[in-house]
């Protein structure tokens, strides 16, 4: 039973670590993506 | 509910996985990372009550230019005045009043821009939002070297590489938002601010709530302290931020960042025109911005990477590369533009702003190696008044030099070569004033609290 409690909070341990992970690279990757777009105008350009 | 923000409630539990800390810190610095990107509602805040056009009563951009600096000195004020206070407070409580101010910056700047008052914007965005800047800024920075005292430079680089990643992420947002705003009556600005800044603060809420700290004594598994010998840089006493600022180090590295700045942030707020200038006929106002968003994305990156770096060649060799470098780099920069190469001069531009992102990543690791953790943040933020130094030095450097150029009949293509060589020349004395960092003098160390009898958590408790 102590077992399986603990394998639980280290498997809740990973979703809350993925999930911080995620909500701040998913918005940055957004802004990157979205700069990239932009730069390319550079690149046609040159 | 003092007594919830407050360190003493957030000591980690044994098994605390440190990687839960850097998007924490990544969160607060996303949100702060917006003022880079404030430049995005200059035009359609001078029409605010034209609409389609600026009228008679609308501001002009020299009045909104203020906003933005008045941000930056109070962020230089807050983090030099509070950063003792919120390194004794937590990170949680000072990154609670960090979001507090900075989404009620947004609020009062709104209410400013709704009701036509250029005041209520002044103390909102830039007095408000300027201690959030500063406060939120510092919050994480000794809470993030407590938790990697084997990795401080990339901890404190992938935070502060995202203050740089900010703007990326702000900057199309907003454009989003006015334009789902905006109206035959309004340009949709005073929307925006008021929806950033709930945002804003709800998402700095919870990075703040997510710190801890570690226990007193805590270290990472299998990690040992290094060795400190009389000739090393890394320390493992401390310095209290009021003898710090007696020592030369302080000041040497104080003219380290501000010199480092100054050359990048001067280049920066010009680099649109600069390009279109240099090669006139070759790069329109659409290549310029990409131009623009390529220096961004290398100023974030060169945050994480020259951070990482410094861990592995140390702190006093990453800024004698950044100095070296770019030194060469600017004195260069005119020989591009004479060859016409664009991809050459943007390449050369992307290197030293990466560099200039660098420089401010890797200072909070190599204050950490010189004064100890115990004080980081304070010291930290008793620096960051170069970059408010900086943030008013750099751009009137080269505004003033371009100016006294074209008016002595250069032609506008080659009217930043002296400025690239002036920024060549303070990169000079920055190599110098790093090289001349040694470690601090005995006398200035705090004798009684040594880091290894304490842990590097700076717990009040323990402290006591």
């Amino acid at each position: 039973m102590a077992k399986s409690h603990q394998g639980n909070r280290k498997s809740n341990g990973k979703w809350k670590l993925a999930l911080a992970w995620l909500a701040v690279w998913i918005p940055l990757a957004w802004g990157v993506v979205e700069t990239l777009k932009k730069a390319m105008a550079l690149f046609g350009s040159a | 509910m003092a007594g919830f923000l407050g360190r003493e409630q957030i000591i980690a539990r044994p098994g605390f996985n440190r990687w839960l800390i850097p998007p924490c810190a990544l969160a607060t610095h996303l949100c702060i990372g917006q003022a880079y990107a404030l430049s995005v509602f200059n035009l359609p805040l001078t029409r605010q009550l034209g609409v389609s056009r600026p009228i008679a009563g609308d501001w002009r951009l020299t009045q909104l230019g203020w906003i933005f600096t008045l941000a930056i000195v109070f962020l230089g004020v807050s983090a030099a005045v509070f950063g003792k206070w919120a390194q004794s407070e937590g990170p949680r409580k000072s990154g609670v009043v960090a979001a507090v101010c900075w989404g009620l910056g947004f609020l009062v700047g709104a209410l400013g821009i709704h009701l036509h008052q250029l005041w209520l914007v002044y103390l909102g965005y830039g007095v408000f939002g300027g201690f959030g800047l500063g406060l939120g800024y510092i919050t994480p920075v000794s809470t993030l070297i407590a938790w990697f005292p084997d990795r401080r430079g990339m901890s404190t680089g992938m935070a502060i590489m995202g203050f740089g990643g900010g703007a990326l992420i702000a900057s199309p947002l907003s454009d989003f938002l006015m334009r789902h705003f905006a109206s035959a009556t309004s340009t949709g600005v005073a929307q925006t601010w008021v929806v950033l800044g709930f945002v804003y603060l709800a998402f700095m809420l919870g990075g703040a709530f997510g710190y801890r700290v570690p226990a007193p004594g805590w270290k990472p598994e299998g990690w040992v302290p290094p060795r400190e010998d009389a000739h090393a840089l890394v320390t493992r006493h401390n310095v209290t931020p009021a003898d710090a600022i007696r020592t030369p180090q302080f000041w040497l590295l104080w003219l380290v960042l501000c010199f480092n700045v100054t050359a990048g942030i001067g280049v920066l707020g010009q680099a649109s025109a600069m390009i279109q200038e240099v090669f006139k006929g070759r790069i329109n106002a659409s290549a310029a911005a990409g131009f623009v968003g390529l220096l961004s994305l290398f100023n974030m990156a060169g945050r994480f990477l020259w951070a990482s770096l410094s861990d592995k060649i140390g702190r006093k060799a990453t800024y004698m590369c950044f100095f070296a470098l770019g030194t060469a780099l600017y004195a260069l920069v005119p020989l591009t533009g004479r060859s016409g190469s664009v991809a050459l001069f943007a390449a050369c531009f992307c290197l030293i702003i990466s560099m200039y992102g660098g420089g401010f990543a890797t200072i909070p690791a190599y204050l950490a190696d010189v004064f100890g953790t115990k004080y980081v943040s304070a010291v930290h933020g008793r620096l960051l008044t170069a970059w408010s130094a900086a943030g008013v030095f750099g751009p009137v450097l080269v505004n003033y030099i371009r100016q006294f150029q074209i008016d002595h009949g250069i032609p506008k293509s080659e009217a930043y070569n002296v400025t690239m060589y002036v920024m060549a020349g303070l990169l000079v004395i920055g190599f110098f004033a790093n090289l001349a960092v040694k470690p601090v003098a005995d006398r200035y160390h705090e004798h009684s609290d040594p880091i290894g009898a304490r842990g590097a958590s700076g717990d009040r408790r323990v402290m006591a």
